[in-house]
């Protein structure tokens, strides 16, 4: 079979037959499906609101698609993207608030940068790590998920707090808030989105037209034969995760100043482990995670108003699970195309 | 000063030993799990899954039934019954098992989450269903420090140590051990010896789901008595941790779980001590501690912890 036409053929198969098992579950639990899906599609898609709400859902999983993508494309696991988001956006909190002072010309882009550093440096921890001892980077980058957990916990219910209620950090300054591209109602889309399509387009550029890229893919391709051909796989390992750890970091800047900002005391509410699935769905393809993306950010919109027939929104993440999985264990996938042939 | 003598004190507190015993069984049947998958030469991240599944099907079998051990059977079958996915993905399909492993603790959180309504009318958590008993030891809680740690120990405690001496009888007496490690080094030499090497990877993946299976129940039936959302906290990766600590081996896995059930037990007793008084602020810094260790641990005594040669390498038969 053509390898381009599978790679697309291959997630879209994975999403029907997840749709199918959900469609049974949802009958199990004694509830209509097609109620549930134009529910889901109601929600994300139905009106001015709902798109508004998909775009700004999709803006941060880009991001974190891409970060998780390209480390799979450099044979590195990221598993910590959420970390990287969180620590990136939590750090960029603590300093925007004090740039009232600056234009928007220098406020935005340094808080981006900021948070891009704070995400590739908490990376490259692992990526270190990995490249000096060994250390597998799935159980270190998970580990530096929990600690960037309870340290933002701690800074939003200490240091940084401001008032009562929900632990969250004080506003950032107005010069360091994204600019607003359209406004629905209450809920306003801010440039972010713009942020991660050129992310995308820079990440293939990255990939495809540098030297960086070339190695980058080299190490991830086949360790042993880019260390043969004069490569340094240790380099590039920290290189590829501290990239990774960059576009995770500016997930998060456009969370913090696209959409809420301040650090509120669950930002990333799982954006990074949706990460993994995007860059799978996406096949690793800057193009393709950004469709993934909107897939994945209309089934998280579209979940709540789910909700509200009777269809618990957990729904969505069985549904993601089992994409992933079929992505995975893609002869599953091919086995059954071939035997659709056959029959026919 | 206040500091080293509140360390001082958890030291010499028995209660920090029961909790470090306490804090360490769901991380040694889950890490001894991790053991049996992976010398056959399976990666099993999907650990932390197949316990919020079990940990989940024991309450709910606890409540349909009753009876506290009906639920444990049950969480020992779910465990069978979601391993087996992963060993149908990773052996039969030869998947990527890491992938493979995320994408089934993203089932199983979603699957857990989406039935709490259904079946207990409420997210979030469950109610109090029920518990297994401690093991009162008569006479052992009269003695001083011994008793207080020993006295009154949930069953689950002492399965635990059993496993891991069953464990390595198994894993290292045994020729259905010798045949599981013989395919995870190298599963194209035990094929030539007559050796089913699907077969032997499928025997250790149902095992770690049997383990784990238990860690779960432990966790909401032996521990609590209620299911809570996402209740397995991340135990599932430091298990994993404590399994490449303890250099693939049952006694090493068991050892390095005491280390993290220890250290979580220290942090514990820490923020409960009335000597430095640890604010609520503080709090989230102690409950990184384990987080940390692991990382150390991981990166720097392991560098020599060498894990089976095919661990992680889909088999495929020469054809």
């Amino acid at each position: 079979m053509n390898k381009r036409f599978s790679a697309i053929l291959i997630p879209i198969i994975s999403v029907l037959i997840a749709l199918a098992i959900s469609t049974v579950i949802i009958l199990l639990i004694g509830k209509n499906p097609l109620t549930a899906y134009s529910a889901l599609i109601r929600g994300s898609f139905g009106s001015k609101q709902a798109i508004a709400d998909t775009i700004i859902k999709t803006t941060p999983l880009i991001l974190t698609g891409l970060a998780v993508g390209f480390g799979f494309r450099a044979g590195v696991f990221n598993i910590g993207a959420e970390g990287q988001m969180v620590m990136g956006a939590l750090i960029a909190a603590a300093f925007a608030g004090n740039f009232g002072f600056l234009p928007p010309i220098i406020a935005i882009p340094l808080t981006i940068l900021i948070a891009m550093a704070v995400g590739a440096g908490y990376a490259a921890i692992a990526g270190f790590l990995k490249a000096k001892t060994g250390a597998h980077e799935v159980v270190t980058t998970i580990m530096l998920n929990w600690i960037a957990t309870y340290f933002a916990s701690y800074m939003v219910t200490g240091p940084l707090k401001v008032g009562s209620g929900t632990p969250k950090s004080p506003e950032i300054a107005n010069s360091a808030q994204l600019p607003i591209l359209m406004k629905v109602g209450a809920i306003e889309v801010s440039a972010g989105i713009i942020i991660a399509v050129v992310a995308a387009i820079f990440m293939y550029i990255l990939l495809n037209k540098s030297t960086t890229g070339y190695e980058i893919k080299a190490v991830g391709f086949n360790p042993y034969a880019a260390e043969y051909g004069g490569i340094s796989v240790s380099k590039n390992i920290i290189l590829a995760m501290a990239i990774s750890g960059a576009l995770a970091g500016l997930a998060g800047a456009t969370e913090l100043m696209g959409v809420h900002h301040r650090f509120l005391g669950e930002l990333s509410g799982g954006k990074g482990f949706d990460g993994i699935s995007i860059a799978l769905i996406g096949q690793n393809n800057p193009i393709g995670i950004i469709f993934a993306a909107l897939l994945i950010g209309a089934l998280r919109t579209g979940s709540n108003e789910m909700q509200f027939v009777g269809v618990p929104k957990h729904m969505v993440m069985i549904i993601q699970g089992i994409v992933i999985f079929l992505v995975a264990a893609d002869r599953i996938v091919r086995t059954i195309m071939i035997r659709k042939k056959v029959t026919k | 000063m206040r500091v080293l003598e509140a360390i001082f004190l958890v030291f010499i507190n028995p209660l920090f030993y029961k909790i470090t015993l306490t804090a360490a069984t769901p991380l040694i049947f889950a890490s001894l799990g991790g053991v049996y998958s992976e010398i056959t030469g399976v990666v099993n991240i999907a650990l932390e899954g197949i316990m919020l599944m079990s940990a989940f099907t024991s309450v709910v079998f606890t409540y349909l039934s009753g009876n506290v051990w009906v639920g444990v059977l049950m969480a020992v079958i779910s465990g069978l019954a979601f391993s087996w996915i992963h060993a149908w993905g990773s052996i039969k399909w030869a998947g990527n098992q890491v992938v493979l492993g995320t994408a089934l603790i993203l089932i199983a959180q979603g699957v857990t989450g989406f039935l709490m309504e259904p079946i207990f009318g409420k997210p979030g958590q469950t109610d109090f269903v029920g518990k297994v008993e401690e093991l009162k030891i008569p006479g052992l809680s009269n003695v001083p420090f011994f008793g207080k740690i020993f006295g009154e120990l949930s069953p689950f405690v002492y399965m635990a140590f059993a496993a891991v001496a069953f464990s390595w009888w198994l894993i290292y007496k045994t020729k259905l051990g010798l045949r599981m490690r013989a395919v995870g080094e190298n599963p194209e030499a035990a094929d030539t010896l007559g050796i089913n090497v699907f077969g032997i990877r499928y025997f250790g993946v149902l095992m770690s789901g049997v383990w784990a299976g238990l860690a779960g129940a432990y966790l909401s039936i032996g521990e609590v008595g209620h299911f809570r959302e996402l209740m397995t906290g991340g135990r599932g990766f430091i298990a994993l941790a404590a399994m490449i600590l303890g250099k693939y081996n049952p006694v090493g896995a068991m050892l390095a779980s005491i280390l993290f059930g220890a250290s979580s037990a220290f942090a514990n007793q820490m923020q409960s001590s009335s000597l430095i008084h640890v604010s609520a602020t503080v709090k989230p810094l102690f409950d990184m501690i384990p987080f940390i260790l692991t990382i150390i641990v991981v990166a720097g005594f392991v560098g020599k912890s060498r894990a089976p040669k095919a661990d992680g390498i889909p088999y495929e038969k020469a054809s």
